[in-house]
């Protein structure tokens, strides 16, 4: 059977998300982003949030998300989201809000605000990249750069008495009575693309429920600032990102 | 016994030929062509071995530019 | 709530003011002198009656940033502070102007700089009327100087910066901020609905909720042939607004052979001076600039056509008298007389000086 009898008569069982915008993404080839930003799409359509979401954007890579995916969007200065999403998501609380933040924007300039939302148990979504780099800037230390690895500005390693430790802090908001679901996913293979979908959809349920502050981070790639292919990034983030930063629930829904 | 066969679309002008695709499908329907490029200069994912496509989405699935579209049909 | 006669702080006048606004949030933090403002929201607990979101944030930082996305919903915010946080909140001032969103900041100025003084000073004119952050941008200025012009212009506030689409600042200092007197409350109005808001902010990024094309609050182009666009946009915006909206008031400028510019408190300590100057036969008069951006520059260089010297007196080493000198087109000798550190000159202390500086 050839391939326009399959698609005649067939399903189609996977299209491009309804909620991405028809514009290609500045993303490089292989990103992380694009798959988190495909799930965060059909999410949002599936669950009928298009038109109560708002979506507020970082600094770093993904500033400019509000291009891709079809709904209300504030970009928020770098390290902000948090108190940006803070405000939306008080005024009207039928509003579906959620930050995407990379790790230096979340982790390391924006940690006040990530800490003190969450604390507050404020009803957003925190999806949260963790590539253990800057991309956007051009490849320097995040605060979740692993030890021993080479950035821009680590040209010979991270160097822990020089640099500190990497911040491991998606644990200290599972510690905050605020969150009511925190987890680590990827999306670097078929079945853990499907993991990390049910858990922002969980995520994105908990904060509609009204449980508290959902934070779902999303161990990644950057093959641009890792200086590999994107196989092989991912290759290297199974054996050296994983071992640092688990997957898994650390807070389960209740 | 019926079969699952299936079948991709991939959106070539879109695809930066990162090879996610490649290598997340289970049975080497796909390839990144090896001397074309698409209008963005990127060597693009295309079929190599379409009979052996499942349509399993897999590809799809991990392709950070949703570029692939997925066709299933069951044979009886 | 009708109109009511009360007795109160500058800062609670404002907080009052606020509800019976229909503002729809406040965001801040406390420091020292302007902490009963958010004191007087959480004990009057507006969310019970009209809803009015009312948040302690976490450092000045994020009450910037919440009041950055409130307004980006079309929602009528405003936050708080004194001196040393409204530094701390200059970034975020910089994203809201630039993002063409209204909002309130108010500044109970206090000494500086660093940490200085909790006491009252007038030291942040420049960073009020020039900018503050990063680019091009201006606040419209509002120079209070009675707790009944605190009141009034958190309402005067949020009407200029819905109309123009940019922030608003009251630029208060610590005396009228911490003084009591006798303020006429406004009657209470309605906070706007969700589809009042829709109409009047069809910008504004709540929820595409049926709409065709989605919203974008955002400060970000890279295309720097849009961003020189959208930079004389916004120049075009404050041209409007200089046409528009420049606010003073003249005390017997009609006769004056001298002229005193004095805005906030201290032009009530000057108007004390001019009085007991008239009674020695000197003949001041007073400019009291309300808006100090858009300043009175017309105001001002037309009275010092008739005058044979002008004093700026402030409470900081000398800011708004340089805008007193580029209005001012002659050589006519423009004085300064300020004092620092929190201190506050008595009126005979400015007449002196104003006697001093003009060998009188």
């Amino acid at each position: 059977m050839d391939q326009n009898q399959i698609i005649e008569q067939g399903t189609k069982v996977y299209s491009r998300p309804r909620l991405m915008d028809d514009r290609n993404m500045h993303y490089c080839p292989g990103c992380s982003h694009g798959v988190v930003h495909k799930l965060v799409s059909e999410i949002l359509d599936e669950m009928g949030l298009e038109d109560t979401a708002v979506g507020i954007a970082p600094v770093g890579c993904a500033v400019f998300a509000y291009h891709y995916i079809d709904i209300d969007w504030v970009e928020a200065a770098h390290g902000r989201a948090p108190a940006v999403a803070t405000a939306v998501k008080r005024l009207d609380p039928s509003r579906a809000v959620f930050t995407y933040q990379g790790d230096g924007d979340l982790a390391a300039i924006g940690t006040a605000e990530t800490i003190h939302a969450a604390n507050r148990g404020e009803n957003i979504v925190i999806i949260f990249i963790n590539n253990g780099i800057y991309g956007m800037t051009g490849g320097q230390m995040a605060p979740t750069t692993l030890e021993g690895m080479k950035t821009a500005t680590t040209p010979y390693g991270r160097r822990v008495e020089l640099n500190g430790y990497p911040l491991n802090i998606t644990p200290l908001l599972a510690m905050l009575p605020g969150t009511s679901y925190v987890t680590r996913q990827s999306v670097h293979t078929a079945a853990s693309v499907r993991k990390c979908k049910s858990a922002l959809k969980k995520a994105f349920e908990a904060v509609m429920a009204g449980k508290g502050t959902a934070v779902v981070e999303v161990v990644s790639t950057c093959s641009s600032g890792w200086k590999m292919s994107p196989a092989k990034a991912n290759e290297w983030m199974e054996e050296n990102m994983f071992p640092a930063y688990p997957l898994g629930d650390l807070k389960p829904l209740e | 016994m019926a079969k699952v066969i299936g079948t991709v679309v991939i959106d070539r002008e879109r695809c930066k030929g990162c090879d996610l695709c490649v290598v997340a499908c289970p049975c080497d329907v796909l390839e990144l062509a090896a001397k074309d490029v698409n209008d963005r200069g990127y060597h693009y994912a295309q079929m190599l071995n379409a009979d052996a496509c499942i349509g399993c989405a897999a590809c799809a699935t991990v392709c950070p530019d949703a570029c692939i579209e997925v066709y299933r049909l069951m044979q009886k | 709530m009708n109109e009511e006669v009360r007795l109160m702080k500058g800062n609670e006048a404002i907080a009052h003011a606020a509800i019976r606004y229909g503002v729809d949030g406040y965001f801040g933090y406390p420091i020292t002198p302007q902490s009963e403002i958010l004191e007087t929201l959480e004990a009057e607990m507006p969310w019970e009656t009209t809803g009015m979101v009312v948040l302690q944030a976490e450092s000045e930082v994020s009450s910037i940033n919440m009041v950055y996305g409130g307004a980006s919903t079309g929602a009528a915010v405003m936050t708080s502070s004194s001196s040393p946080g409204v530094s701390l909140m200059q970034e975020g001032i910089s994203y809201i102007a630039a993002a063409e969103l209204p909002a309130l900041i108010v500044n109970v100025m206090r000494g500086g700089p660093g940490l200085g003084t909790i006491h009252p000073s007038q030291s942040d004119y420049f960073q009020a009327t020039k900018g503050g952050g990063h680019g091009d941008y201006h606040l419209i200025v509002l120079a209070p100087a009675t707790v009944q012009e605190m009141a009034d212009f958190v309402g005067l506030g949020f009407d200029l910066a819905f109309k123009y689409r940019t922030p608003a600042m009251i630029l208060a200092d610590g005396i009228v901020g911490q003084m009591m007197e006798k303020v006429v409350l406004p009657p209470a109005r309605p906070r706007r609905t969700p589809e009042q808001i829709a109409k009047q902010c069809p910008w504004a990024a709540a929820g595409k909720h049926k709409r065709q094309h989605r919203n974008v609050v955002t400060s970000l182009e890279l295309d720097s042939a849009i961003m020189e666009k959208n930079n004389e946009r916004f120049q075009r915006t404050y041209a409007e607004i200089e046409r528009n909206e420049v606010r003073y008031e003249t005390y017997f400028t009609d006769d004056c052979d001298y002229l005193m510019v004095a805005f906030g408190s201290v032009a009530r300590i000057c108007l004390k001076s001019i009085e007991e100057a008239r009674k020695r036969g000197v003949k001041i008069g007073l400019v009291r600039p309300v808006t100090l951006w858009p300043f009175p520059y017309d105001a001002i260089s037309q009275i010092a056509e008739h005058v044979k010297g002008i004093l700026v007196v402030e409470l900081n080493a000398g800011q708004m008298i340089e805008d007193v000198r580029l209005a001012v087109s002659h050589d006519l000798p423009v004085y300064h007389f300020g004092r620092m550190g929190g201190i506050v000159p008595n009126p005979l202390e400015v007449l002196n000086a104003f006697t001093q500086k003009f060998n009188l």
